[in-house]
């Protein structure tokens, strides 16, 4: 049985990745806050003066190292990261649509938009200023 | 308040922002910040950074759902989502530039300009008869379903539409909004791609729009777990029980309803911003 690739099944695959990625993000989330709640729901809650969040809440590889420490608060940004990366596993996953289609100019817009967002995620910290 | 009541509370207003933004379809992103800020006292860039992350999350489950109709248009999607992503990044890097009185300012315009653009009567029907040259280079033209069979449309005006996108993609990072009102108006008005297919396109791209500056709030330390967690869970379940309830009922008062308190919220913001007490 050869796989056909057309726009109706490409779809459909996206339609599966952009669910599942809501899915899992809001369950990491979920287990995460209980954690939260159940050491720190008695703690004041302020946020009216900003602080900015501590480095290891910030970059990708700080997100996932310090949510492998199972604190509520980096499980809850590590669910926050699933779900951004989310749309960026579904552009990535329509370059791979495009080029099975043999649909090289939407290949390369396609390919545009993963590197703007790979830029934000992993880039945007090597900028100065 | 401690954390568990701030938790509680602000998980029922999310909840509420999400329900009336799926019921009206009016989207709920626009009135978390004000709510935020307002109601709740936050600093407006946490607000940014929490209402941007449940952006992503109603986009993608709601885009889920459309994509299995045949609405919404990928080639559209994705070849504007060039000009959103690129707005976006500028958006979230402006975002840290200007103060947060100036973005207040902005945030008011933009939500009385939605509330504007929801009350305005809608025009369907305005469609090309001829194909477009840079529509059909760029493979834009389609077809959707309709009870009486496919129908196929033709796409225009693609350097206006991609100038608003860009706009749209702007705001969206400054604001942490997910600027539907924008993207329609670039896909409807200035592209004549008819109405059912922009608006579930623009429902495709606004993940991918929000993703782009999201990396770059969470990099700056503007996504608070702590707050995003009740925002995105509360309006995420808020969105979830809005799609499945009463899709028949008489939403024109809803609309109505939630139409003034956008405008309220938006007179409040740009009070605040104006009177540089935010």
């Amino acid at each position: 049985m050869t796989m056909r690739w057309t726009d109706q099944k490409v779809e459909e695959i996206v339609a599966d990745i952009l669910r599942a990625g809501v899915v899992l993000a809001a369950t990491v989330v979920a287990v995460g806050g209980l954690i939260y709640l159940v050491h720190h729901g008695h703690a004041p809650a302020d946020y009216r003066v900003f602080h900015g969040e501590p480095s290891e809440l910030r970059g990708v590889a700080g997100i996932v190292r310090f949510a492998l420490h199972g604190g509520g608060r980096g499980l809850i940004q590590l669910g926050l990261l699933l779900l951004i990366a989310t749309p960026v596993v579904r552009v990535a996953f329509s370059i791979v649509g495009f080029a099975a289609e043999k649909d090289r100019m939407y290949v390369a817009f396609t390919t545009v938009v993963l590197m703007v967002l790979l830029f934000s995620l992993f880039g945007y910290q090597y900028l100065p200023g | 308040m401690n954390v568990l009541e701030f938790t509680g509370l602000v998980w029922i207003g999310s909840f509420v922002a999400g329900l009336l933004g799926s019921l009206t379809g009016l989207g709920g992103g626009v009135v978390l910040v004000p709510l935020l800020t307002i109601a709740f006292h936050v600093d407006i860039r946490y607000a940014i950074g929490a209402s941007l992350v449940s952006v992503i999350a109603t986009s993608s489950g709601a885009a889920a759902a459309y994509v299995r109709e045949g609405f919404s248009n990928i080639r559209i999607g994705m070849f504007l989502e060039i000009a959103t992503t690129i707005g976006a990044l500028l958006g979230a890097f402006l975002a840290a530039k200007v103060s947060a009185a100036t973005i207040a300012v902005v945030f008011g315009l933009v939500l009385i300009y939605s509330a504007f653009l929801a009350r305005r009567p809608r025009h369907p029907g305005d469609l090309l008869h001829q194909p477009d040259r840079l529509g059909t280079l760029l493979k834009m033209n389609g077809s959707f379903p309709t009870p009486e069979g496919q129908r196929s449309y033709f796409v225009g005006g693609v350097p206006s539409g991609f100038g608003l996108m860009f706009g749209a993609g702007a705001l969206s990072g400054l604001l942490g909004i997910g600027s539907g009102a924008v993207k329609v108006l670039a896909m409807d008005q200035a592209m004549k791609i008819p109405f059912k297919v922009s608006t579930t396109t623009s429902n495709f791209m606004i993940g991918v729009t929000a993703a782009a500056s999201a990396g770059v709030y969470l990099t700056r330390g503007y996504i608070d777990p702590g707050l995003a967690m009740p925002v995105m869970l509360g309006v995420l379940a808020g969105s979830v029980v809005g799609a499945r309830i009463l899709v028949n009922a008489e939403t024109r008062i809803l609309r109505l309803v939630f139409s003034a308190v956008i405008v309220a919220l938006g007179i409040e913001m740009l009070y605040k911003g104006l009177a540089g007490r935010i």
